[in-house]
């Protein structure tokens, strides 16, 4: 398959990033034509229209592409550190893990914007541990197949203790932390969105400056070393990085699942590995995604609203069956 | 004459039981040099010592006693990078995660030179340029790499060496499963790098007799001690090679002058199913 210019790229991904943010804060409850959107982002014109658009829709957009975009990030990252194409801050158990952490700090009535990521980290961090120490006595050495299997396992341990959390908590908590759970971006405003922000930015930096380390981790630990990559320090650096990056995202918006598997995968299909390109194109792919899927979540069954993750695992199933499809029959075309 | 390359003194390297404490020597004060210039080839039976060889010879083990070094520097004190930029490795194994085109894999060997951020420049895309030209692989640029066949994709991780632009080149099993003329090439290859280019070259094969053809010097490696280190005809005795690999061996010289050997038939026994007296 050709690949795309850098330029084409870059302005198709921009393109599509913009569009989706004006149909994410175009449809809703009260759908704005784009004269009514133009007005109300100018703030001119319908003084509701503007409020609508201005406390409510952009903040959900905006929580949605950084979210988005973190947990693709989060997907690239961790896909070429275990060197397996199905790892995703999911599979690995970093978001159960940084659910529970939330879930624990909700029920002692920790609720701050900035409190409950540090809570989710705390989580994130214990589940990437459990998961790499499972996967270590299970094989001996590290097998990538093992730790996905441990990821999983981490993940239903996780899932029960929350269940267990919510069963003996009270019932105000438990019907604010079980809606919360399914993922959605409602209701969030702009603190959350400068807390995951903040939250976030640190962890990206990392990330992006592990790229050209990442790209030689695809080629195996050991040949990674022999083109000067200090393998144990990235590995380090990149399970913390992306366990904040699901912290983050799990603490703003609670568990949304197949942006980071998907969206990876399609940057590396039309743009190749090169992790730095890969992971700004991820992150801007991740967010487009994100936001139409919630744009959808709001409109399909309107007024009632679907949880986001419904419609990322809807729509990102048959996108990456696909995918597998074509990736797999590259090699005899 | 510039000092060696690569360098082994008296290295002696132990592995950490896994019951807990020292196990016996994998390697027992080897000293082996290889300058600019040099092929040599390290050979042996299985559990010789080969891969310890390799492995303190790149830092990835501490000698318990003796040295590695690498241009007169301790093997461990090299940051990773500053250590890729002297040495090209070739390793037995490896298998890329993700597809990737030859030409992204070759790049791949300028990553010790332009660090985390930079971009690559006029000089990185010339050294690719030049290492694909020199290992052969210029016109597969485009290729995906797990279209090849296996003597391809060992020119081309010999490309990426290349790209490194290093002083020496360490390959490690180069040629396991190539047939007859990927092997001859691919030594063919290594030999000329050295010969021509100047690398410090140091191949680990179990082919003895193509080694023995292409390399200058074989180190011959047994119970983790240096048995001998010498032109091939030297090296190549039978009383040493049996004692070594346990088996009765034969040395014949080619018309050419190369010495090759081959292991001999042991007398069948004279009938079946007779016990020792």
């Amino acid at each position: 398959m050709r690949r795309p210019s850098g330029r084409a790229f870059g302005a198709g991904l921009a393109a599509a990033a913009v569009a989706a943010a004006l149909l994410g804060i175009g449809l809703g409850a009260a759908h704005l034509g784009p004269r009514a959107l133009l007005l109300a982002l100018l703030r001119r014109g319908d003084p509701t229209a503007a409020g609508i658009v201005w406390s409510l829709r952009l903040p959900r957009v905006a929580l949605g592409f950084v979210v988005g975009g973190v947990l693709a990030v989060a997907g690239a990252a961790l896909q070429a550190l275990v060197r397996n194409p199905l790892a995703d801050p999911y599979l690995l158990g970093l978001s159960g893990g940084a659910g529970l952490g939330a879930v624990l700090a909700l029920a002692a009535g920790v609720a701050s914007a900035w409190a409950l990521p540090a809570a989710a980290f705390g989580g994130a961090l214990l589940a990437v541990v459990v998961v790499y120490r499972l996967a270590l006595v299970a094989g001996g050495v590290l097998d990538s197949r093992i730790l996905l299997l441990a990821g999983v396992v981490v993940s239903a341990f996780a899932g029960a203790l929350v269940a267990g959390v919510l069963a003996v908590s009270e019932a105000s908590q438990v019907k604010s932390a079980t809606l919360w759970l399914m993922g959605g971006l409602g209701g969030v405003g702009w603190t959350g969105v400068l807390a995951l922000a903040l939250y976030s930015l640190p962890a990206l930096a990392v990330v992006a400056a592990e790229s050209r380390a990442l790209d030689l981790l695809s080629l195996g630990e050991e040949t990674a070393q022999h083109l000067g990559a200090d393998v144990p320090r990235t590995k380090r650096r990149v399970y913390v990085a992306a366990s904040l990056l699901a912290a983050a995202s799990v603490a703003a918006a609670g568990m949304i699942g197949f942006v980071g598997l998907v969206v990876p995968h399609a940057v590396r299909l039309v743009r190749g590995h090169d992790h730095r390109t890969l992971l700004p194109a991820a992150f801007v792919l991740g967010g487009t995604f994100l936001v139409l899927a919630d744009a959808l979540a709001r409109t399909l069954f309107a007024p009632l609203e679907l949880p986001v993750g419904v419609v990322t695992a809807v729509i990102g199933v048959p996108i990456f069956a696909l995918l597998l499809r074509r990736w797999t029959g590259r090699s005899s075309s | 004459m510039d000092g060696p390359v690569l360098e082994l003194r008296g290295a002696t390297v132990r592995y950490a039981r896994a019951s807990g404490g020292e196990g016996s020597a994998a390697l027992a004060g080897v000293s082996l040099a290889v300058r600019a210039g040099e092929c040599v080839a390290v050979v042996g039976p299985n559990g010789a010592g080969k891969t310890t060889l390799l492995r303190a010879l790149l830092g990835h083990v501490p000698c318990a006693a003796g040295e590695a070094l690498v241009l007169g520097r301790d093997a461990r004190a090299w940051p990773r990078a500053a250590l890729a930029r002297v040495v090209g490795v070739v390793a037995q194994r490896e298998e890329p995660a993700f597809p990737l085109t030859v030409r992204e894999a070759v790049e791949m060997g300028r990553y010790p030179h332009v660090g985390a951020w930079r971009g690559f420049g006029a000089a990185d895309h010339a050294a690719v340029a030049a290492a694909m030209r020199r290992a052969d692989v210029a016109d597969l640029g485009g290729r995906w790499a797990d279209t090849l066949s296996g003597g391809e994709w060992q020119r081309v991780r010999i490309a990426r060496a290349l790209a490194q632009e290093p002083r020496a080149l360490v390959l490690d099993e180069p040629t396991a499963s190539l047939d007859v003329r990927h092997e001859m090439e691919l030594f063919e290859l290594v030999a000329g790098l050295a010969a021509h280019d100047g690398l410090a070259a140091l191949v680990i094969s179990h082919h003895i007799n193509v080694a023995a053809r292409f390399a200058g010097r074989l180190a011959l490696l047994a119970g983790g001690r240096l048995v001998a280190d010498d032109v091939p005809e030297r090296v190549l005795e039978p009383a040493r090679l049996e004692a070594v690999f346990g088996w009765p061996v034969a040395v014949q010289r080619l018309p050419d002058g190369a010495v090759q050997i081959y292991p001999e038939r042991r007398p069948a026994p004279a009938a079946a199913g007779r016990g020792k007296p």
